[in-house]
Order: C-alpha cells, then structure tokens, then sequence
C-alpha cells in the first residue's frame, strides 16, 4: 500500500477501524477533533458500527464501558481536561477487567489550560488516573507512522490482559501531517471478546459489576488484578534506544520530546559529543531494566519532557542512586526546538567535564 | 538537509492548501515531510498559516521557529514574519496584497503579482497556485511534475477546477 499524508488524529481513526474497532464515543476538545470527524464519516457508515457524539466526556466513557460489557472494540477520545473527566469510568472499565482504548492527545494545563501541545498527564496517565489501585497500558507515540501502529496494538493489548489502553499522545502529533501506511485491512467479521454479555439463553447468568461488598473478595480482586500487572511488566514494556553504545550522557525522553531531542542529540553528534537517547515507549510499563542496566556503565541522565518534571520520577526509581539525573522541561504548551535542547545537552555535557 | 517553508495568509486564501501541495509533493518524491497547520481561535477571514519541513533525514520538529522560506500572501503576514526568516532564506510575498516596506537586507524577497495574475487568468481564487508555481521555481525545493501529480489527488473529488488550477500553476512557475 502506498504512504498517504494523514494528520495523527484522523490515523488514529483509520487504525481503528482497521484494527476492528466497533464503537467510537467521542465528545469535542481541540486539538483532538479530526479523530471525532474521522469517525463520524468513516465509522459510521460501515455495517454494525456505532458512532456517537455523546452529550458529555462522562457519558462517553460509559457508552464505552457499555459496549466493552458486550464485547466490541470500543474506543474514545479527548484531550486534558476531557480526560480527567473521564477517569471515574476509567477506573470502574478497570476494576471489571474490561477492554478499552483511550486516546489523550494532550494540551497545556492544569485547569483549562492552553490547547497547545504539552505532556503534562504523564502522572495521570501511569499511576492509573482514577480512584482505587489500578494501572492502565500506557503507549507514547512520536509520530503519524506510530499513532497508526500504537492503536492496532492498543487494541491487542486491551483484550489481550483486559485492561484500558491510554494513548498518551499530544496537541502537535494530532494536528500534524505525515505520510502513514497501514499494516493491516479492516477485518471481514468484527471481532468479539468471549465471556461478555450477549444474552444467557442456554447458559448460566455472567454478571459484570464495579461493587463488592466483602472486604477480603475485593482484596483478592485486587490481587489479582495486580498479577495480571506483573505479567504484562514482564511481557509488554517496551523501550528504544539511540546512539547509547559509547555515550557518556544519555537523554531520557518521550512521544515528541524525544523526537526533539534525537534531533538535538544528531547534530551534537556530528560535533563530536558523547550523547544517546532512551525513549520509553511503553509509559506505563516502565522500562525500569534497561536503565538499570545502562547505569552499569552510564552515570549522567537529563530528563527532557514538555511539563515540570514528572517522567523524571521514574528514571529516579529505575536508577536508584546508580547516575545523576538532570531535568530540563517546557510546560504549558511550549514547544522547545532541537537547537534549544542541544543547548542544555552541551552545557550539561561540558559542566560535568565529560569531553 | 532540511528546509522548512512557512506559509501565511488570510483564512480563505488558500495557504493551508498550499503548504498541504507542497507536502504531498515532497511525499512524492521519497522525501521525510510534516505539515504542521498552525491552530488556535482562529477565524474566517482572520490569518492562518503552516509550516513544511522538508528532509532527507528524519524530522525531528514539525515546528518552524526560523524557516528558510516564507510565503506570505498579505499585509499583516508579511509584517509578522519577515523576522522568522533565516539570513539567506527566500521571502516570497504576494505583491498584489502586499505593500509592507522590508527592512531586512540579509534574505532574498521574491515578488509575486499572484493576484492580479490569477485575475488576467480569470479566477482570482487561483492566486494561491499562482504563487505555488513561483515558489516551485525558485525554491526548487520539490520538482513542478510532483506538485501537478499532488495537485490532481488534492483536486480528485473536484476535478471541474483541475485545469484551472493547473494552469495557475504553472503561469506562476513561469514567471522566472
């Protein structure tokens, strides 16, 4: 199939279908509409599919979790402030073990805050959102190409662990254009998760439900939540690395700031600078191992991310003491360019005396 | 090497479209490109404008915070960002529209009579073509046959204005 130019939102659509997507649920909020829009025109007019704009966020992750109780593959969309809203449903699709995907195509907060591109819920994002002890899947994107890619697998994983899948992208990765080819055709029969409710006729009841009573039943839904937590660590986190072989420092980043800063890190190449990047993918999953192990051998960090510092939590956790780690961040909805974040590599690099 | 054009105008004029061709063309010719539309409480007959970028290697920003080239195609455009451009770029500016004085002597300014040409060619709408074509030409950032080949898929559900617009194209392509 040939490339097309696509904007990310609209990618994110045509994935979606193709990945047998049944349901879409939207509600408007720059900068995430072109995916509202997609569907609206494409989802709708293909047989057994539903789009609906619903009245609210709130009622849009309901229809969600409605349709996940039946077994489509179900999705919505929003961005910041449409997100928080949605987290109460969030966290009831995760205490009933249900499939879901969730795209965040994040702006500037807190509040209102601006609809420009930030990364600003990372917090949000992988410490689960809502209420209660639960995690959600959590992918960043860094480009057109890999919003398409990241929502087939998003919709793997969900029914896969029967969780909800957030797509953590942003304002920019939304808006813009780039050519995108599509690994897979929309699929011939719709698939249908098993063990979900479409009817009991010669059958015994299922029953689905968010409330349980009994203290030490809920503990050990809990605990079995959290097993399943720690096979999808063992078997989904996902990382990518660059240039790291013979860096004397390395960038921590994700989504669009790292595609910034493997930029920046490209020309301090060319100048001779010892520099790598790492690049979570998986957010939630973190890959807390291969930083470990690069701390072996690697004793400089900088965390560079779009918002006060929040990833740089985790590359703490996973480097234990073992390197230092620097932050440099632009929040609010400010996007730095490639010049500016080599800038602060090179100051790092030669303050620590690291030529 | 990486060349990033912003293009800017009124809502209405066509920039969005513009800056959409030349992406699909350079997409044409093998080339790594993002099209990046500027967004905000934008309004009809307010400005808008896009950025291109254009490389061989990956791109790491879709944002254009110094372009090589500039299309702008007003006044108010033409004012805000003769200052964006890097020294040695192309600042290519829709004289019709456009009677701001450049301060700057350190950038290339191209004149285009876009408007008044699209006129004498019967449909003023074609300016943004008009100016395409004179870009193509001196920019040389993308081959004319890929801008006519984007220009006919852009064109695809309305194929009533491909000759029109085909030859806005190319009476802006050779005017130098």
């Amino acid at each position: 199939m040939a490339k097309i130019l696509m904007d990310g939102n609209s990618a994110i659509g045509e994935a979606a279908i193709r990945a047998g997507c049944q349901c879409y649920f939207g509600y408007p909020i720059t900068p995430q509409n072109e995916l509202t829009e997609y569907m609206a025109t494409h989802l709708s007019r293909r047989k057994r599919c539903a789009f609906v704009q619903a009245e609210s966020e709130v009622a849009a992750i309901n229809m969600v979790y409605g349709a996940s109780v039946a077994g489509a593959r179900a999705m919505t969309s929003s961005s910041s402030p449409g997100i928080s809203l949605k987290q109460e449903g969030i966290s009831y699709l995760a205490a009933c073990e249900l499939p879901a995907v969730i795209v965040n195509m994040q702006r500037g907060g807190p509040g209102l805050g601006s609809i420009s591109a930030a990364q600003s819920d990372y917090f949000q994002a992988t410490r689960g959102g809502g209420h209660g002890d639960y995690r959600t899947i959590v992918l960043g994107p860094s480009s057109v190409q890999e919003l398409a890619d990241m929502t087939m697998r998003a919709f793997d994983l969900a029914d896969k662990y029967k969780i909800p899948v957030i797509i953590l992208g942003d304002g920019v990765l939304g808006q813009m254009k780039e050519p995108v080819e599509f690994s897979r055709e929309a699929p011939a029969v719709l698939p249908i998760r098993e063990g979900s409710l479409r009817g009991a006729k010669g059958r015994p009841s299922r029953i689905i439900k968010t409330f349980t009573s009994n203290p030490s039943e809920l503990e050990e839904i809990n605990w079995s939540l959290f097993r399943r937590y720690t096979l999808i660590k063992k078997e989904e986190t996902t990382c990518e690395s660059f240039m790291i072989e013979d860096a004397r420092l390395v960038v921590v980043a994700f989504g669009i700031a790292a595609r910034i800063a493997k930029g920046a890190i490209k020309n301090l190449r060319s100048e001779g600078l010892k520099v790598g990047l790492f690049r979570p993918v998986t957010l939630w999953p973190f890959p807390d191992e291969p930083l470990k192990e690069m701390s072996k051998t690697i004793k400089q960090y900088l965390v560079f991310e779009m918002n006060m510092g929040q990833m740089v939590e985790d590359v703490q956790l996973a480097l234990a003491g073992r390197g230092e780690v620097a932050f440099y961040g632009r929040p609010g909805g400010v996007i730095p360019n490639p010049s500016e974040v080599a800038r602060v590599i090179s100051r790092l690099y030669y303050q620590k005396g690291l030529k | 090497m990486l060349i990033k054009t912003l293009v800017a105008g009124f809502g209405g004029q066509g920039v969005l479209s513009m800056g959409l061709n030349l992406a699909e063309a350079a997409m044409l010719e093998g080339k790594n490109v993002t099209y990046l539309p500027a967004y905000g409480a934008e309004v009809r007959g307010g400005t808008a404008n896009c950025t291109v970028a254009i490389s061989d290697d990956e791109i790491a920003s879709p944002v254009a915070s110094s372009p090589e080239f500039v299309i702008a195609m007003n006044q108010p455009s033409a004012v805000k960002f003769q200052h964006h451009i890097q020294s040695g770029g192309l600042f290519f500016l829709n004289s019709s529209l456009v009677e701001a004085e450049i301060i700057r002597g350190d950038i290339e300014i191209v004149n285009v009579p876009a408007n008044k040409i699209a006129e004498d060619l019967g449909n003023p709408r074609t300016a943004n073509m008009v100016m395409l074509g004179a870009f193509t030409k001196k920019s040389g950032v993308v081959e004319l046959s890929n801008v006519s080949e984007a220009l006919k898929h852009i064109l695809s559900a309305k194929k009533k204005l491909l000759d029109l617009n085909e030859k806005a194209l190319l009476a802006g392509y050779n005017l130098f």
